[in-house]
């Protein structure tokens, strides 16, 4: 195993020079960083061009200048001697702070996209390997190949069109005609009617029953001008959690635990009464202290389900604990929401909250909450692009594997021995279904960083993807380097993850001492 | 093989076992099993469709077209510019996806990008395949130090971003006055250099992926049998083994193909693909995208090409790999439900697993 791992890290490292070599020599030799000044004709023409020169050593031939820049680069290796040279930009500017700034950018607008696309993909994929051949089976199919065709530019000024400059028009009077909330009402039931499958009487109570609420709460949001004033209160809280509370016992225990069930609805009733008492904690809040409360959210469902033992006391705890944070997840949802108001009209802002390009407000100022809504306002749109596109391929991975799985043998025996059919599909056949995906998960976490190029400079994010775009159009080799070796040691060594978990987690495949 | 085991187990419901049984050789069963599929029939009459109209419309290599405008000529605007073809009645009119700001006929310009997406593609899949077939077949059929290097080069092209190279190569194409032999074939055949270029960095996966069935191949009996028999190397590359893995290649070529559709579009979108004064669907989206409040019909028309051309594909794709997957059978879903309830249980179905590979937004 260890020599395995220092035999691929040897091969990495050696690509990694190779890699670096040819990216440093392919950006030196894409043009000529002093063009913007030969049709220059101002009198500094000369000094200009000299003091660029001496920046960007171009009185030397490139390869001299790439082990120059690999002298500054290996610096790096040395722990904590905080000596890191990556060079300069065309800007006279440290490619280290420049890389750190975008680092934090990039992670900020992805990281969301990806876990989000992930669950949604995973969830999606499960349903239609359950449900194969079912209308369900083919839209969601016929989407995921739509999704995949779509070019992400097009798509990201589709969304700035409707989602940001509609949406923002939509605010100013918020108001939803009848027909317009009976027709999102019929659209919404005809989609759950499909989805939901089983005999046609099922269905139309399903896609009635969606019908009704949805229409209702349309109505009902405007007439009490609920997008200017927003929030969920304690009410909603309750009848949500308790919602929360049945379905992820359903999932986690089964129904028939009673114990279970009862944790996740003391979790869910402990919540309601933390909710009044917290609000003035929340006022003050922080990142850090929000973090904490998530933590104390989770002691105290696996408190409550400690307490509340059973048979199986493992099951409670979990119930419980899962069902505490998505309650917690509500009252900090409703937090956010009582600070819309204050947010929709900052002077800033000035009533169009929904932005298409940047990563914030410049110059906002305001608490905790107002900032947190500012930054969900500029991701919203750009995340939920590159959920659409990276929507697919989880989705089709997902159902593949899982179909495979449930026609294993193992499957049928579990459900010959008379085990319950949640637990054959959560226990048996969904862990094994993820052990594939787990490995392009890793893939995909390795390649985060990189940031999505043509996501970024559609948004006017200033990432990585940024960074490196620039770099490219100014012929500034170090900023490029920069992020392609960042780029590239974060994909190389989740490509080792990936197959180091790959052997972890299926025992059958074995690594090559 | 593969057939054997099929007729040998009881058919589960909804699958028909007519094709094995009938003694057709696995050409006839592949293109039965495609022709049954109907999402790919669908998608490659859409593609053969759009094929036909974008070559013939605008002309192509300097042959006339049968469209009157072509993607440079700027005709006086009517009607503002706005599409005037209708659904109801049933009307083209003179300019039927409308006209830009300056005039010229979006239809002419859609049709043209069409025509260098579509040569890009080709171009591209025939490059990665051919270079893909062959590093693979050598890395995986002789081993040793060949194999050694060239995995090395897969893996030192797999991590350089396709971006930067074509940021270079548009460079290069762009120093007309350097008078290079590059420069010139590039100033004329701006979109041909593209794909080439694309098509000697996307070869990689290909690669991988052809290395690894020859891996497998060679060590089968019939490869034994044949070496004993006095083969050559080469005899057995091409005859014996290159067919067996030729499913595995058809599918992913035509993947490799749909990818290549849109990172040509996300090139000439990000300024280093197709340039001006010739034209790409990339290009038109990005050169339009701020007119999209007045002038939406210059936005739509392009992206629409854009998802069918890569929805047609990837669906042609998706019945290529289940007509060449000897797992797959012919399904059909109404016979299932009906006989589902007899003897409940749920059809088998594999599906290879590598539905997508790679991410386009790199």
């Amino acid at each position: 195993m260890v020599t395995y791992i220092v035999r691929r890290l040897m091969t990495a490292a050696l690509i990694l020079l190779g890699a670096s070599f040819l990216v440093y020599l392919l950006t030196a030799a894409s043009g000529d960083p002093l063009e913007e000044f030969r049709a220059n004709n101002s009198p500094q023409k000369q000094a200009l061009m000299d003091s660029r020169t001496q920046l960007l050593q171009l009185d030397v031939p490139a390869p001299v200048r790439y082990f120059k820049w690999l002298g500054g680069a290996a610096q790096c290796l040395i722990p904590f001697a905080n000596s890191c040279d990556l060079g300069k930009n065309i800007a006279g500017q440290p490619v280290t702070d420049a890389l750190g700034h975008a680092l934090i950018q990039t992670l900020t607008l992805v990281t969301g996209a990806t876990v989000l696309a992930i669950l949604i993909g995973i969830t999606l994929g499960i349903i239609t390997a359950l449900r194969q051949y079912s209308t369900l089976d083919y839209g969601v199919t016929f989407m995921a190949f739509l999704f995949f065709s779509l070019p992400i530019f097009w798509v990201a000024v589709l969304l700035k069109e409707f989602g940001a400059i509609g949406f923002n028009n939509f605010l100013r009077s918020p108001d939803v005609p009848l027909p317009v909330a009976l027709g999102i009402g019929v659209g919404l039931g005809i989609v759950a009617a499909v989805a939901s499958g089983g005999a046609p009487k099922r269905r139309l109570t399903v896609g009635g029953a969606v019908f009704a609420f949805v229409s209702a709460v349309l109505i009902y949001f405007s007439a009490t001008e609920w997008f200017k004033t927003p929030g969920l209160g304690p009410v909603v809280i309750a009848i949500a959690g308790v919602g929360i509370a049945f379905a992820v016992t359903l999932l986690s225990a089964g129904l028939k635990n009673r114990k279970a069930l009862q944790s996740a609805l003391i979790a869910v009733g402990v919540g309601v009464i933390l909710y009044f008492l917290v609000q003035p904690l929340l006022n003050e809040a922080t990142f850090l202290m929000i973090v904490l409360l998530a933590i104390a959210a989770i002691a105290v469902g696996l408190g409550i389900g400690y307490v509340m033992g059973g048979y199986d006391r493992g099951q409670s705890m979990r119930a419980a604990a899962i069902t505490s944070f998505l309650v917690g997840f509500l009252i900090l949802l409703d937090r956010f929401m009582q600070a819309w108001p204050s947010y929709f009209n900052n002077s800033r802002v000035r009533g169009r909250p929904i932005a298409t390009i940047g990563a914030g407000t410049p110059n906002i100022e305001g608490d905790f909450w107002v900032l947190g809504l500012d930054s969900f306002t500029h991701l919203i749109l750009p995340t939920m692009a590159l959920i659409l596109i990276s929507l697919a391929s989880y989705t089709r991975f997902t159902r593949a594997s899982m179909l495979e799985i449930m026609n294993m043998d193992y499957i049928r025996t579990a459900r010959a021995k008379g085990v319950s059919e949640r637990t054959v599909v959560m226990r048996h056949a969904f862990r094994n279904a993820l052990i594939p995906i787990a490995t392009i998960v890793a893939f995909d976490i390795g390649g985060l960083i990189g940031g999505a190029v043509i996501t970024e400079s559609v948004f006017s994010v200033r990432g990585m993807g940024f960074l490196f775009l620039d770099g490219i159009s100014h012929i500034d080799p170090n900023p490029v380097m920069g992020v392609f070796v960042c780029v590239a040691i974060t994909a190389m060594g989740f490509n080792l993850v990936a197959d180091l978990a790959y052997s972890a987690l299926d025992p059958r495949v074995r690594v090559k001492a | 093989m593969a057939e054997d085991a099929v007729l040998n187990s009881a058919p589960a419901a909804g699958i028909e076992p007519v094709l094995e049984s009938k003694g057709l050789s696995q050409g006839q069963i592949v293109r039965k099993r495609f022709l049954g599929h109907s999402g790919a029939i669908i998608g490659l009459v859409v593609f053969a469709l759009i094929f036909l109209v974008a070559f013939t419309s605008v002309g192509y290599l300097g042959i006339p077209g049968w469209w009157k405008y072509n993607h440079e000529q700027v005709s006086s605007l009517v009607n503002d510019g706005a599409p005037t073809s209708s659904l109801w009645p049933l009307a083209w009119g003179e300019h039927p996806f409308g006209q830009d700001r300056i005039g010229r006929d979006l239809f002419a310009m859609t049709m043209r990008g069409a025509q260098q997406s579509i040569t890009v593609m080709v171009v591209i899949g025939l490059i990665a395949g051919l270079i893909g077939v062959v590093v693979g077949a050598i890395s995986g059929y002789f081993r040793g130090w060949s194999e050694a290097i060239l995995m090395r080069l897969t893996d030192v092209i797999i991590i350089i971003p396709a971006l930067l190279l074509a940021a270079v190569m548009a460079q290069m194409a762009g120093r007309r006055d350097s008078g290079s032999w590059f420069a010139a074939f590039a100033s004329t055949n701006g979109v041909l250099a593209l794909g080439i270029f694309l098509g000697l960095i996307s070869w990689v996966s290909l690669a991988r992926l052809m290395r690894g069935e020859f891996l497998s191949l060679r060590e089968r009996e019939f490869v034994d049998a044949a070496r004993i028999s006095g083969a050559s190397n080469a005899r057995i590359i091409f005859k014996h083994i290159l067919p067996n893995a030729v499913g595995v290649l058809i599918v992913n070529v035509t993947l490799t193909m749909s990818a290549a559709i849109l990172t040509e579009t996300a090139l000439s979108y990000l300024g280093v693909g197709v340039k001006a004064p010739d034209t790409s669907l990339g290009l038109l989206i990005s050169q339009n995208q701020q007119a999209f409040a007045t002038r939406p019909w210059l936005f739509w028309f392009p992206g629409l090409f854009i998802v069918l051309i890569c929805l047609s594909i990837n669906f042609i794709g998706d019945g290529l790999r289940d007509a060449f997957d000897p797992r797959q059978k012919k399904f059909n879903a109404k016979k299932a439900r009906a006989g589902a309830a007899s003897t409940a249980g749920t059809p088998p179905e594999k599906t290879a697993v590598s539905a997508f590979d790679g991410s386009k937004d790199s």
